[in-house]
């Protein structure tokens, strides 16, 4: 971003003259607004995406009326929810319930502005950019209790527990197997780790170390149950909770947890990318052949196609299983994944020493 | 006399209220916190309830420490109504109990009224009553099986199932006129002949129930996370399954070799040879858990198929409908009847008292005792395993209240 408005700058009078720091801000808050809303639109796509892949697993069509294949289906609903009355519960919280949907929208959505979507399309192009997304994105949970809790619903009360208590376990197994790749890399720049991965399939991060290979795996679990994807949507279970949290809420508030949940997908399928898969690099050299403007738009979209193989796999894995039961969803995070994370990142510690101690680079 | 509520109880002395004032906190420290158990009303609308179960839970975090099923949400008066109209008149209303297997309940009824009347059906009418009736406990269980993976979450063979379940509803449309209560068995036989086409018909759709099985299988019986949501899990003893009346799959999940289509056989069930599906299953799980429950009604599919093979093979030309005095009048007497149904035993017990009605209609419906030892087994299971025990026994309302 900022080299942008260098650019600009050097090359327009006029935007030279203001105050660097003023056209910094400004850029970041476009960048932003554009981000926001191209995951917005995205996320929708991913919804329908995942009917259409549901309806195809399960021997029916799934949505397709609206627009070229059901592609405009979000919109239709999400105009279907505008029109639908705002319900707040008789003995609701009701501050804390209308508080809540948008700090679950802030979180998911704030962890955007750390996202290389491609090579210098980054809006806040930091360099704790992993440490960020983490962080900020747990902030969700906060959102979630106060929904459950603001319902004055057991039920939402019950899904809220079962949010908290999973959310804020899985963060550790998901935040310790990404420090395997932060271990090798030696960054948490996003952009510096996926430039690391440059070059031939295997530079990428997951083909780099046995380390980092399990770390895949464990980031890819974590990440499901981290964002309540089946088989670890327990703080949904429709079957048990009825809705969980958000049982008790409608229209477009409804709709604001659903494009959270979805753009959530979206930030940990590009993570996932960027981390583990080469980022923008397509592996086997078809940047060699652009330059530019080109190259940084090819590698855009091969990110996003990435991407969108990451959000296939979640929505196959999720129409295929059934749910993990809640205990056993504990006991998978504490005595399977944080423990094997950890052995994975001293894995990549050691091979790091190792590495550096017989002169070889990575 | 009213109830009243019951007079306050005054509070101990130093016990912590639920709320504490911050300006209070110093007298209650060192105490611990005052914690409760959270009742919480599980139905009539909940998703997993099968219906309008309504289910009073008291739960302590996630585990269940008592429960109470209210039932009669659904009560229709199918037995009284029995008592106020002419037996022929009463069928729909039978449909009508276990509307998931409206057909057997027919069978039954019909057998049951012709005890009573000593009528004789043609054995080309009983033959279309077996082949109808095991395709409606294909049918049954099929959507059990399907629904049963909705309970533990796996949205996709619930789906699958209705697939298989569409071409057998089109299968008794056919020869019905309905989807889902037929009225196609009368007393003294069977409403329409099964024509040659339905007849082909119904071995594709056997053919098709048995090549999807393995698929739904793959799914559910033998995955990993199924087996570790349903092996041990609501497990129901032998002798606690025999105490309750537990009838059906449920009952041969825990391990009791009885089945009324070969025990006490009815209609013409001795002329066929099929296996009754007995737990343990040697696969995985404890005798009587909600594993051996699915995977009983998943045997029972093919063992159906089987039935219905042999009775399409063995089938003789002639009359469906037998002879039916205009005005039927059964002598004074009674008759108690037990059928197998797909969800365990019903039962009719009909007194007639010379009368074109029914002196005495009672009905026995398997569903209702099913229900009724999760009263036993749910306590100190999880809210989760309470779904999957509730799934596993795969209750009918309608027959429940009836």
């Amino acid at each position: 971003m900022r080299e942008w408005i260098d650019h600009l700058a050097a090359t327009n009078e006029l935007i030279g003259s203001l105050p660097r720091g003023f056209l910094y801000t400004i850029g970041i808050a476009l960048g932003c607004t554009a981000v926001l809303l191209f995951v917005s639109l995205f996320a929708g796509e991913i919804v329908w995406m995942e009917r259409r892949v549901a309806g195809r697993m399960q021997a029916r069509i799934g949505p397709n009326r609206v627009g070229p294949q059901g592609l405009l289906q979000f919109l239709a609903d999400g105009v279907k929810l505008l029109a639908k009355e705002d319900v707040i519960p008789a003995g609701a919280d009701k501050p804390v319930f209308l508080l809540a949907p948008i700090i679950v929208f802030a979180g998911a959505f704030a962890a955007f502005a750390a996202i290389p979507f491609g090579y210098g399309l980054v809006p806040a192009d930091m360099n704790v950019g992993l440490f960020f997304i983490l962080s900020i994105s747990s902030i969700e949970v906060v959102g979630v209790i106060m929904a459950g809790w603001a319902s004055n619903s057991k039920w939402a009360v019950l899904g809220a527990m079962r949010e908290v208590a999973q959310v804020v376990s899985y963060e550790m197994p998901l935040a310790i197997s990404a420090l395997t790749v932060v271990v090798l890399s030696g960054t948490l720049n996003l952009t510096d780790i996926a430039l690391q991965q440059s070059g031939g399939i295997w530079n990428w991060y997951v083909l780099q170390s046995p380390a980092t290979f399990a770390g895949f795996f464990i980031f890819f679990t974590a990440m499901l149950a981290a964002l309540k994807r089946a088989p670890f949507d327990l703080p949904e279970a429709e079957s048990e909770l009825v809705a969980g949290f958000h049982t008790e809420y409608t229209g477009f508030r409804f709709a604001v947890f659903f494009l959270a949940e979805y753009s959530g997908m979206f930030l940990f399928a590009i993570l996932t990318a960027v981390l583990f898969f080469g980022g923008w690099n397509s592996g086997f050299g078809l940047e060699s052949l652009l330059s530019g403007e080109a190259e940084r738009w090819v590698g855009a979209l091969i990110l996003f196609v990435k991407s969108c193989f990451f959000l296939f796999v979640m929505i196959w894995v999720r129409w295929s299983l059934p749910r993990y039961r809640v205990d056993k969803v504990m006991y998978l995070c504490y005595k399977v994944l944080l423990p094997w994370s950890v052995v994975a990142v001293v894995v990549a510690a050691l091979q790091v020493l190792l590495f550096s101690a017989l002169g070889w680079s990575r | 006399m009213t109830d009243r509520p019951p007079l306050p109880v005054a509070p101990e002395p130093n016990a912590v209220p639920a709320i504490v004032e911050a300006k209070d906190l110093e007298r209650y420290v060192g105490q611990s916190l005052r914690t409760e158990e959270l009742v919480v009303n599980m139905g009539p609308q909940h998703p997993s309830t099968h219906g309008v179960l309504r289910v009073v839970i008291k739960t302590d975090g996630e585990v269940v420490t008592a429960l109470q099923p209210h039932i009669g949400n659904l009560h229709r008066c199918a037995e009284k109504i029995g008592e106020s109209i002419p037996y022929y008149q009463w069928l729909p209303y039978v449909d009508r109990m276990d509307y998931l297997a409206a057909m057997n309940n027919e069978h039954g009824a019909c057998i049951a009224i012709e005890r009573l009347g000593g009528l004789v059906v043609p054995e080309r009418g009983e033959y279309c009553r077996v082949i109808i009736a095991e395709v409606q406990r294909i049918l049954s269980h099929v959507m059990a099986v399907g629904v049963y993976g909705l309970d533990v979450g796996a949205i996709t063979p619930f789906l699958h199932s209705f697939r298989e379940r569409e071409r057998g509803l089109d299968l008794l449309d056919h020869i019905s006129g309905g989807r889902l209560l037929y009225h196609y068995v009368r007393i003294g036989g069977v409403k329409r002949d099964l024509s040659p086409e339905w007849i082909d018909e119904c071995r594709a759709f056997l053919a098709q129930v048995e090549r999807r099985l393995p698929e739904y299988n793959a799914l559910l019986l033998n995955n990993h996370i199924f087996r570790e949501r349903t092996c041990g899990i609501g497990v129901i003893p032998r002798d606690l399954a025999i105490a309750w009346g537990v009838t059906g799959p449920a009952l041969r999940a825990s391990g009791v070799d009885w089945d009324c289509r070969r025990d006490a056989p009815y209609g013409i069930y001795d002329r066929f040879s099929f296996d009754v599906p007995v737990a343990p299953s040697g696969l995985s799980g404890v005798v009587g858990d909600c594993f051996h429950r699915h995977w009983i009604r998943v045997m029972e599919i093919e063992q159906s198929i089987r039935i219905v093979r042999q009775a399409l093979e063995q089938m003789p030309e002639g009359e469906t409908q037998g002879k039916v005095p205009k005005g039927f009048k059964p002598p004074k007497g009674e008759v108690f009847l037990r059928v197998e149904n797909p969800r365990g035993e019903l039962a009719y017990y009909l007194i007639s008292d010379g009368g074109d009605k029914a002196y005495r209609a009672r009905c026995r419906g398997p569903s209702f005792s099913n229900i009724a030892v999760i009263t036993e087994v749910a306590p100190g299971t999880l809210l989760a395993d309470l779904v999957a025990l509730m799934g596993s026994m795969d209750i009918v309302l309608g027959e429940v209240d009836r």
